[in-house]
């Protein structure tokens, strides 16, 4: 079927990215502090707090380690939280995307806008977090600490991707609890934002290596303890393999919801 | 040469034929205007005429370009004011006008260049760095119309563009319109405003269920479809009168409600015959389009 079909690239969207940034830059204050305070609260509390009960884990200071876990978890969720709820109010509620579409724009360019600039969000707030990690000289290695960047760009895109599903069948904001609830979150626990994935039991361990969160932190958080990440090629084709394939049926079932 | 051709065009959802074989054909500098009761398939049409919908049968060709084959290349010189506004609520109207321009692939100074002259046109000059949110219904809708100007398009579409407006706001997008159309510019509007048709449209189809149902100037509709007087005849025993006197006095009639709608060529019978009773009212007025409107598409509500 033609909405099926594989999605058009084009640097056309490239106006629709600028509009995107245009809003932020308005409202980038609290855009920013939004980015900032929530994971750096967690960070810092959970880092400080729990870590002085704590020997080192995973052979780093506590805090050095949930610093990298921040880091996926917050650019995942910034990602996240641009393509479904600002991506459906500028589809669905502010007709953003109806306007655009009747100028020589198409949906295609649409959507990699949206893809392009929920990672955008994600290298935002990634960089907010590596701020405060230099700031507080978390990091073992600078230089392997500035890597973490095309990997964050890579994790935005990954979820921009799978969030762009979610807002392709979401009949209103409420619909988004459910990929809260049942994907994100448990992602979050079990993935080891928080604590090593080898301290759950067998099968858990299984299923977190199949999420596209693991391989993120797989490879970030040996950026930030300071050496090199194993197995590099194999989470990067498990992101690109999640992103792209969530990112092709986003962009078809937008066509089948928009289109017709 | 017509500016916009469509032949045998079809789109049906499951089993709703939306549009079942429609034929156009707009000449350039003229303002040609779609009617239709509610669900006769007008925006779908539109949205088939930009590309954005594929039919299933039939052949859109736009300055003879292929659509919707070569629709985005059409749209690069195409105008579109949409039924529902959707400008950007997070910028000011100059902002609106310079993102949109954007899209079109035009240069900012270009688009820049044009800003004060489409203000202008919209009577939006002092409103330039207003908030989207701060502004009137007219006002969005002037904003809108100037937004479709943008790319300096040689086609406009408009889909119901002053449905919701007030009288006065109202004349002022006519006004508007009215320029273009002296421009050159080609423009298809589809309304339900009766009034707006038979003001602006130069040819205009009637649509229903699908299909055109009438065509033509709207003055030459008139002439040949309905009598030239009517006589609008009110009240609660207009049924009564109706059965005694209806078809004496009118060439044809219909009742709705309370309201009874003698066509005639001479209705001074009629109202001398009127004057001398004082349970019903009765106005007389020349015959307009509504009239051809309501007898191609009935009087029963499209929704009920």
């Amino acid at each position: 079927m033609k909405d099926f079909s594989l999605p058009q690239f084009s640097l056309r969207f490239a106006p629709v990215w600028r509009r995107h940034f245009l809003v932020w830059k308005k409202l980038a204050a609290s855009s920013i502090l939004g980015n900032l305070a929530d994971p750096m609260f967690y960070m810092l509390g959970f880092g400080y707090g729990l870590g002085s009960l704590m020997p080192q884990v995973g052979g780093a200071a506590y805090l050095t380690f949930l610093s990298a876990g921040t880091i996926c978890y917050s650019t995942m969720n910034s990602s996240t939280f641009e393509v479904l709820y600002s991506g459906f109010s500028r589809m669905h509620v502010q007709k953003t995307w109806e306007a655009i579409l009747n100028t020589p724009l198409t949906l295609d360019d649409i959507m990699l806008a949206e893809l392009t600039w929920g990672a955008s969000k994600s290298l935002l707030s990634g960089l907010a977090i590596l701020a405060v990690i230099w700031g507080l000289g978390l990091e073992h290695s600078w230089l392997l600490s500035l890597w973490t960047l095309p990997v964050i760009l890579l994790i935005g895109l990954t979820f921009s991707g799978m969030g762009l599903v979610m807002t392709a069948l979401s009949p209103s904001y409420d619909f988004f609890i459910y990929y809260f609830t049942l994907v994100i979150t448990p992602m979050v626990l079990l993935c080891g934002v928080f604590y090593p994935v080898d301290r759950m039991p067998q099968f858990l361990q299984i299923a977190a290596a199949l999420l596209p969160l693991s391989h993120a932190i797989d490879l970030v958080r040996p950026l930030i303890l300071g050496y090199r990440p194993a197995h590099i090629p194999l989470h990067i084709a498990a992101m690109l393999a999640w992103g792209g394939i969530s990112y092709w049926l986003a962009v078809s079932l937008t066509r089948r919801r928009i289109l017709h | 040469m017509p500016i916009v051709t469509v032949s045998r065009l079809a789109k049906h959802y499951g089993a709703a034929h939306v549009v079942r074989g429609l034929d156009l054909a707009i000449e350039r500098g003229v303002c040609f205007g779609l009617l239709g009761p509610n669900g006769a398939g007008k925006t779908t049409t539109l949205k088939m005429l930009l590309g954005l919908i594929e039919p299933d049968a039939g052949e859109i060709r736009i300055f003879d370009t292929a659509i919707p084959q070569l629709a985005r290349n059409a749209r690069q010189n195409i105008g579109v004011v949409p039924q529902m506004d959707n400008l950007d609520p997070d910028f000011t109207v100059t902002e609106n006008l310079l993102i949109y321009g954007r899209y079109f692939g035009l240069s900012d100074a270009l688009i820049n260049s044009r800003i004060p002259g489409l203000l202008e046109f919209a009577a939006l000059t002092s409103k330039a760095d207003s908030k989207i949110t701060t502004l009137s219904g007219g006002m969005k809708r002037r904003l809108t119309l100037a937004r479709a100007l943008i790319n300096d398009p040689e086609l406009l579409f408009l889909d119901e563009p002053t449905t919701g407006l007030d009288p006065q706001a109202r004349h002022v997008i006519w006004q508007g319109l009215r320029r273009l159309t002296h421009q050159g510019k080609t423009i298809l509007l589809t309304t339900h405003f009766m009034e707006e048709a038979e003001r602006l449209c130069d040819r205009l189809i009637i649509m229903d269920h699908g299909r055109a149902i009438a065509s033509g100037n709207p003055r030459d509709l008139i002439a040949a479809e309905i009598e030239p007087a009517v006589v609008e005849i009110y009240g609660e025993t207009v049924g009564r009168w109706a059965q005694k006197h209806a078809s004496y006095y009118c060439k044809r009639h219909e009742i709705t409600g309370e309201t009874l709608f003698c066509y005639t060529h001479d209705g001074a019978a009629l109202i001398a015959h009127l004057r001398e009773q004082d349970v019903l009212r009765y106005v007389q007025r020349p015959s307009n389009l509504e009239d051809v409107f309501l007898k191609f598409t009935g009087r029963e509500l499209r929704d009920a």
